[in-house]
């Protein structure tokens, strides 16, 4: 195969990477802009979406693209519901402090990985993808289901966006992330406000990890890596951009996919880390952040 | 902080009979105790030691730090590797670890310090992730996933092989009190209330004359002593398991301090100890002890956030170091 079509082949796979990362990282940014909390347990959050589509999968006797709807719908739904009452049990109880709540989310991402190690196993499970259409282009046949979930992740973000600029729960969520004392002197009940925006950073998580699993199996440690990357693509594109937040996904994804497709993967890991550990120590606002 | 010179050289007395005192005691529990809990109390004060250099980061000058494991197996590989390669004996290679874990902390904290709270965790769980990833890029010299074993010759320290039980306890407590009597030293001097200064409140710190960025260099760099030490030590007397492993390292001595007390010298053995044996508890009745350990953290920081010595100090007596 030419340069060309190999390098097609590296950015193909890299929006499906960006895709799924965008996802995974505009629920840690909007967790994180409008409550101010970084949730370390966003990682465990996209693993138990992932458990739950092979769960669902395993225990529904219909064809696979019935147990993936139900998946879609179900994952999120649980792990939104664990979130809120993590929420509601301890953030809240914390005041939102920020060191305390990094090290209760520490430590909720601890119980959920080792709780899905007791219940699920220690094995990498695989899911069946949904429907096996095979894209054939002159130089390479392309799994169609790839194409399917870099089109999902773009039909749910601008979900979020229209959720977030054109209705009234968006509108109260941005009041809150702009000032939580006037907002609540508005009557806005903050508390619900901040169960709301935990679940759905939460939901979108799993939905993430619904989507990756017929690619890339689903394994009880899985959420170490989307964890570090969504932390990354949130600060590279400035704390609570949402926009920002997007167009660092296809950044990092994009360039993960090229890097692994020429360097050996352990290598390319090495230089994208510390690239962008050099990015955060030199422009801690981010790329598209005003301030810090 | 106590009314006067007078009072500050009274609690000084008093704070070094505790300490000395503690020392006194876990040097007789050496001689007394049976072989089994001779060995888990030089294991927990190995694991003390790399906590007492967390806890100067995090306790005292509130540097979230997530990179502690890299500093500790800097310590286990500098200590590790001279052994392995050239055969170097435990002293030497005890002080290669030291070194190790101090000389990455100064190359780290020149960067990561540049950044502050949530980003400076960040960027240093990131320093850790690259580490991680070049111990096994260069496996053929770290052998970074399946790990190694030490010639006896890098097991014995003055003559005395580290195999037994005996001198095993006397280093691993001769380095504890080292440890202790430099924190209680360290944090009871006009640097120690830097720390507690730009822990509480950077800006103001900075107005008194203080150079954040170059006192917390010194912060960090100390701890990344102590964690290179800590680990270098578990190495040579074959207490801990050889194999780097990122994720408990890294937490566990951000629970070990918070039990005990963040921002007290004792707390942080104390948390070592009682974690060590509960932990030994809950994998005798369960394999799930990470969830305990999750669940740990979740009570403290909900119900106790000062931890054990931290309602001492709060309660009972203000001058606890």
């Amino acid at each position: 195969m030419s340069f060309g079509p190999f390098l097609l082949l590296a950015l193909m796979e890299g929006m499906v990477t960006a895709a799924v990362l965008a996802l995974a990282a505009v629920g840690l940014s909007l967790v994180f802009g409008v409550m101010r909390v970084v949730n370390v347990a966003h990682g465990a959050m996209f693993m138990l979406g992932a458990v739950i589509a092979w769960a669902v999968a395993a225990h529904l006797p219909a064809p696979a693209w019935v147990g993936f709807l139900a998946a879609l719908v179900v994952a999120p739904v649980v792990v939104g519901a664990l979130a809120a009452a993590a929420d509601g049990l301890i953030l809240k109880r914390l005041n939102y402090d920020p060191e305390a709540t990094i090290v209760a989310t520490i430590g909720l991402l601890y119980m959920i990985e080792q709780a899905a190690l007791t219940f699920y196993g220690p094995d990498a499970r695989a899911v069946t993808a949904p429907f096996t259409l095979r894209l054939q282009l002159p130089w390479f046949g392309y799994s169609g289901y790839k194409l399917f979930v870099v089109a999902a992740a773009v039909v749910v973000l601008l979900a979020v966006w229209r959720l977030m600029t054109r209705t009234r729960a968006g509108l109260v969520m941005r009041a809150t992330q702009v000032d939580r004392e006037v907002a609540r002197a508005f009557g806005i009940n903050v508390d619900r406000v901040y169960m709301g925006t935990f679940a759905l950073g939460a939901a979108l998580a799993a939905v993430a990890g619904v989507l990756i699993v017929p690619i890339s199996q689903a394994h009880y440690l899985m959420g170490g890596d989307p964890l570090l990357l969504s932390f990354i693509v949130v600060i590279i594109g400035g704390l609570g951009s949402l926009r920002g937040t997007v167009i660092a996904a296809l950044i990092i994804g994009l360039g993960d996919g090229v890097i692994s497709m020429f360097f050996t993967p352990t290598l390319a890991k090495i230089i994208a880390t510390l690239a962008v550990a050099m990015v955060l120590v030199f422009r801690p606002q981010g790329l598209f952040g005003a301030k810090a | 902080m106590n009314g006067g010179m007078n009072g500050g050289m009274k609690a000084g007395a008093g704070v070094w009979a505790v300490h000395l005192a503690v020392l006194a005691a876990l040097a007789v529990a050496g001689l007394l105790l049976p072989a089994y809990h001779m060995t888990n109390l030089a294991r927990i004060m190995v694991l003390a030691v790399f906590a007492m250099g967390y806890n100067l980061a995090f306790g005292y000058a509130g540097l979230l730090s997530r990179g502690h494991a890299m500093f500790f197996a800097a310590g286990m590989y500098g200590a590790g590797l001279p052994v392995w390669h050239w055969g170097w004996s435990a002293g030497p290679a005890l002080m290669g670890g030291t070194l190790a874990g101090g000389v990455l902390a100064l190359a780290v904290g020149l960067l990561a310090l540049r950044t502050a709270g949530v980003s400076f965790m960040i960027v240093t769980l990131m320093f850790a992730q690259a580490f991680a990833l070049s111990i096994l890029y260069f496996n053929d010299w770290t052998h970074g996933d399946e790990g190694f074993v030490l010639a006896d010759t890098g097991r014995s320290l003055l003559g005395w092989s580290m195999a037994a039980d005996g001198p095993r306890y006397a280093v691993a407590w001769a380095l504890f009190a080292a440890g202790l009597v430099i924190s209680v030293l360290l944090v009871r001097s006009r640097f120690g209330r830097v720390m507690v200064a730009l822990r509480e409140n950077e800006e103001r710190a900075r107005m008194l004359g203080i150079d954040p960025f170059a006192a917390k260099l010194r912060v960090l760099v100390i701890s990344g002593l102590f964690s290179g030490r800590g680990r270098g030590l578990c190495g040579a007397v074959r207490l801990c398991r050889r194999r780097f492993r990122r994720h408990p390292y890294s937490i566990l001595p951000m629970l070990y301090v918070l039990i005990g007390g963040a921002g007290t010298v004792l707390g942080a053995g104390l948390g070592a100890g009682i974690m060590f044996y509960l932990t030994d508890f809950a994998s005798s009745l369960t394999s799930a002890w990470l969830f305990l350990v999750g669940a740990a953290l979740v009570v403290l920081v909900l119900f106790a956030p000062r931890g054990i010595l931290g309602f001492v100090r709060a309660r009972l007596w203000r001058d606890l170091p």
